[in-house]
């Protein structure tokens, strides 16, 4: 058999890992100050665009999409041409999948901190940038589908499995999720409404952990991990069974976010059992990864790269431990809304995928570059200063959430709350400046690493290419029975029209089933009424500055929750909630039920200066809502959206919609006078009272009827 | 709940993919050999390596 000489590129994977490197510092450096605003709210600087509501989800979403992100597809440009003995299947799509990431990744940033959100957490991109995901996506599926499809090595091995499955599962996703209603060319509503929403976003959000920041990553360990130690894999059969379980169970376990709210006590139960199935598949992952070292721990003595990679698998182990004691109910009792998430989330992100990324980019920067790290000593440090940082960011975190539990449950003999929200706040407040601290030293150990690595690549000679050798596969083969699916996949103009197939066809199931699902069978409470157009302009509003970032609006059905907020929630208050709000984090109190808790006058003062009315909030200010006149050219075209989703509006209400907003808005400013307020009916501040005043009041007046 | 359904269908259609994908994989022969994967990921292939090896 005659050998065939191919080449292994190298400007791509360096490319992501330029991109990796600075989305990762730039992701973590808004976390920080987000987490410094938690402490001193001064740190808004009353701009909008700087204002923690904003702000929180362009870290999620850097961190996540831009820096583990641009880490996948590091390992995959880099790993899949040297695991299937082929070059990338086109040059032309590498490139175009590099500069459209990132551009998704620029537009997202920039979207998001002008308020342009779809209020769907890891979601919260608007349509047009969902779509140019999917392109993205696609073009990256095909390029790793060619290579696959002209590999020159018959056998898969296991982290090509992983990329495999990260890549169909994201793609359904992300498709599943993002199905919105475009009202305009930056705005949109979730397809869903209320409980459903709920369920398809954490279905997504659960997923989204499970196949963007943990498969791909088990991918990168099961290449990364063998190659920096130079041991094999301590169990291939063990990787086989754990992959295949771990996908599966994966799936299923995203209701296990929605324990105790309105979501129905089946499905609930159902996410419980898988998350505590997941335990099994995770740590068979974990374990593999550690015996993988076995006989080799003098490396990791010496080795920073081994260093770091035996953290992260750690860190692996005690969230994917976490996960599932979430999970049970009564744990999630105190866990769900606190801080107790945020270090859960935490020990993840900064210690599997921050910390094995790190390991790459320390062992594969020398290797591109034909030379040794600059510095194993500085490399060292960064391992203990981000090692230090993560114990610091998450032990605070742990303590103010069971401080928090036990405040907020705390009631006096004589069966009052003994807990004001804001005591609670401020006993946390600082736990919250030691998070930011802890969080402040691991970014500090990234800037020893960028440094480290530039260093590095200037003392070596980046090789642009590696050319090597391998025979052909032969063309016929024997394959038992699966030979016919087989040998037509295998030719590339099929396989191009496959692939599109595919793509055709999950969009249409997807496209054609919430059709017929959404208007069929909405549990419904009769005095639960669509919003009016001023509360929908200002519930989009809301959405804008980010609100569900700290505020909740679903009350469990806890005596100090009820005593605290309202009656518990039920599904049939959200239906007209495309998209819901129901939060992940109370950072301040829940909102399910505020509606006529206090004055108008109140919630201008709050918003205008929170701590005037409730001192020692963390709370920023929202100055820009009273100077800002509320844009009420698109009241027609939100009732019409809401409309074709089923909200049933009154006929002709998108023409009339304006006059009544007027009158509202009207009214409000009247009450506000009477309190000595001035301020003209047209601005921002009115339409978000009026939201404000409308949460939870359907049912009220019903119950009090 | 209805969306329930779609969710069901969804996560079965992937769960069926992984599944189809696992019979494929297992029928092509790629968990015969459980031994060599483990081993040939840490050999290097460039010409560049295999000349240093030669030497």
């Amino acid at each position: 058999m005659q050998l065939e000489r191919f080449q292994y590129d190298n400007k791509i994977p360096r490319l992501f890992a330029i991109a990796t490197v600075f989305w990762g510092a730039v992701g973590m450096l808004l976390g920080v100050v987000i987490a410094f605003q938690l402490v001193f709210p001064a740190l808004n600087f009353d701009l909008s665009f700087l204002t923690y509501g904003r702000v929180r989800p362009v870290h999620t979403n850097a961190v996540i999409f831009a820096f583990v992100g641009n880490g996948i597809f590091t390992a995959i440009y880099y790993a899949i041409p040297r695991l299937l003995k082929a070059s990338m299947w086109s040059s032309l799509l590498s490139k175009i999948h590099f500069w459209g990431w990132q551009l998704i990744i620029v537009l997202a940033a920039v979207t998001l901190l002008f308020g342009y959100t779809t209020g769907k957490e890891y979601a919260e991109l608007e349509w047009p940038i969902d779509i140019l995901i999917t392109l993205i996506w696609v073009i990256f599926g095909i390029n790793m589908f060619g290579t696959i499809f002209t590999r020159r090595e018959r056998h898969l091995y296991v982290a090509l499995w992983f990329f495999i499955a990260s890549w169909v599962t994201v793609a359904m996703l992300h498709i599943v999720n993002s199905f919105e209603m475009p009202v305009n060319l930056l705005k949109s509503y979730s397809w869903y409404a209320g409980v459903q929403d709920a369920l398809v976003q954490w279905w997504y959000g659960h997923n989204a952990v499970a196949f963007f920041l943990t498969t791909p990553y088990l991918g990168l360990m099961y290449y990364f991990l063998p190659k920096a130690a130079d041991r094999p894999v301590y169990s291939y059969r063990l990787s086989i069974v754990h992959f295949w379980s771990l996908i599966f169970i994966y799936i299923w376990a995203g209701p296990h976010h929605l324990l105790y709210t309105a979501l129905p006590d089946w499905a609930q139960s159902l996410g419980t059992v898988f998350s505590i199935m997941l335990i099994l598949p995770s740590w068979g992952g974990m374990l593999n990864g550690l015996f993988t070292l076995r006989g080799a721990w003098d490396k990791v003595r010496e080795d920073p790269v081994l260093k770091f990679f035996v953290v992260a698998v750690t860190c692996y182990g005690m969230s994917t431990f976490e996960g599932p004691m979430l999970s049970l109910k009564n744990v999630n009792a105190i866990s769900h809304y606190s801080d107790w998430t945020v270090a859960h989330v935490h020990i993840g992100a900064l210690g599997w995928n921050g910390f094995l990324t790190f390991g790459m980019m320390y062992w594969l920067i020398p290797k591109m570059y034909n030379t040794q790290l600059f510095s194993k000593k500085l490399a060292s440090m960064h391992f203990w200063i981000g090692t230090l940082g993560i114990i610091l960011y998450a032990i605070p975190m742990y303590w103010s959430a069971f401080r928090a539990y036990f405040m907020m449950k705390a009631f006096t003999p004589e069966g009052q709350l003994q807990y004001q929200f804001i005591d609670i706040v401020q006993t946390v407040v600082p736990f919250y400046f030691l998070r930011a601290l802890g969080g402040t030293i691991f970014l500090v150990g990234v800037f020893v690493m960028i440094y480290n690595l530039i260093k590095t690549a200037k003392q070596g000679q980046f090789i642009e290419a590696e050319t090597a050798e391998a025979a052909p596969l032969p063309k016929a083969f024997t394959v038992p029975k699966s030979y016919m699916w087989h040998g037509v996949i295998e030719r590339k103009p099929i396989l191009l029209l496959t692939l599109s197939l595919v793509m055709v066809a999950i969009g249409g199931i997807v496209e054609l089933i919430p059709t017929f699902l959404v208007k069929s069978n909405v549990p419904t409470i009769s005095a639960v009424k669509p919003y009016t157009p001023l509360e929908l302009q200002g519930r989009d509003i809301y959405i804008r500055e980010g609100c569900y970032n700290c505020h909740s609006q679903m009350i469990r059905p806890f005596r100090y929750e009820v005593v605290r907020y309202g009656d518990y929630s039920k599904s049939g208050e959200f239906v007209y909630d495309h998209p819901f709000q129901w939060g992940s984090k109370r950072t301040g109190p829940d909102l399910a039920r505020v509606g006529g808790k206090y004055p108008d006058s109140w919630h201008f003062n709050h918003m205008l200066d929170p701590a005037s009315v409730s001192p020692g909030t963390n709370m920023p200010r929202y100055p820009w809502l009273f100077d800002n006149v509320l844009d009420v050219s698109t009241t027609g075209s939100k009732i019409h959206a809401m409309r074709k989703m089923g909200v049933p509006y009154a006929e002709s209400l998108e023409s009339t919609g304006n006059e009544i907003l007027q009158k509202q808005a009207e009214g409000i400013a009247e009450n506000l006078k009477k309190d000595k307020i001035e301020i003209a009916a047209d601005r921002e501040i009115i339409a978000l009272i009026a939201y404000l005043q409308k949460l939870g009041k359907d049912t009220r007046t019903s119950a009090s009827k | 709940m209805s969306v329930l359904i779609l969710l069901i269908v969804v996560s079965i259609c992937i769960a069926g993919g992984f599944l189809f994908a696992f019979l494929w994989s297992s029928g092509d022969g790629q968990f015969d050999d459980i031994y060599s994967p483990a081993q040939r990921v840490l050999f290097e292939d460039t010409i560049e390596s295999q000349e240093i090896t030669k030497d």
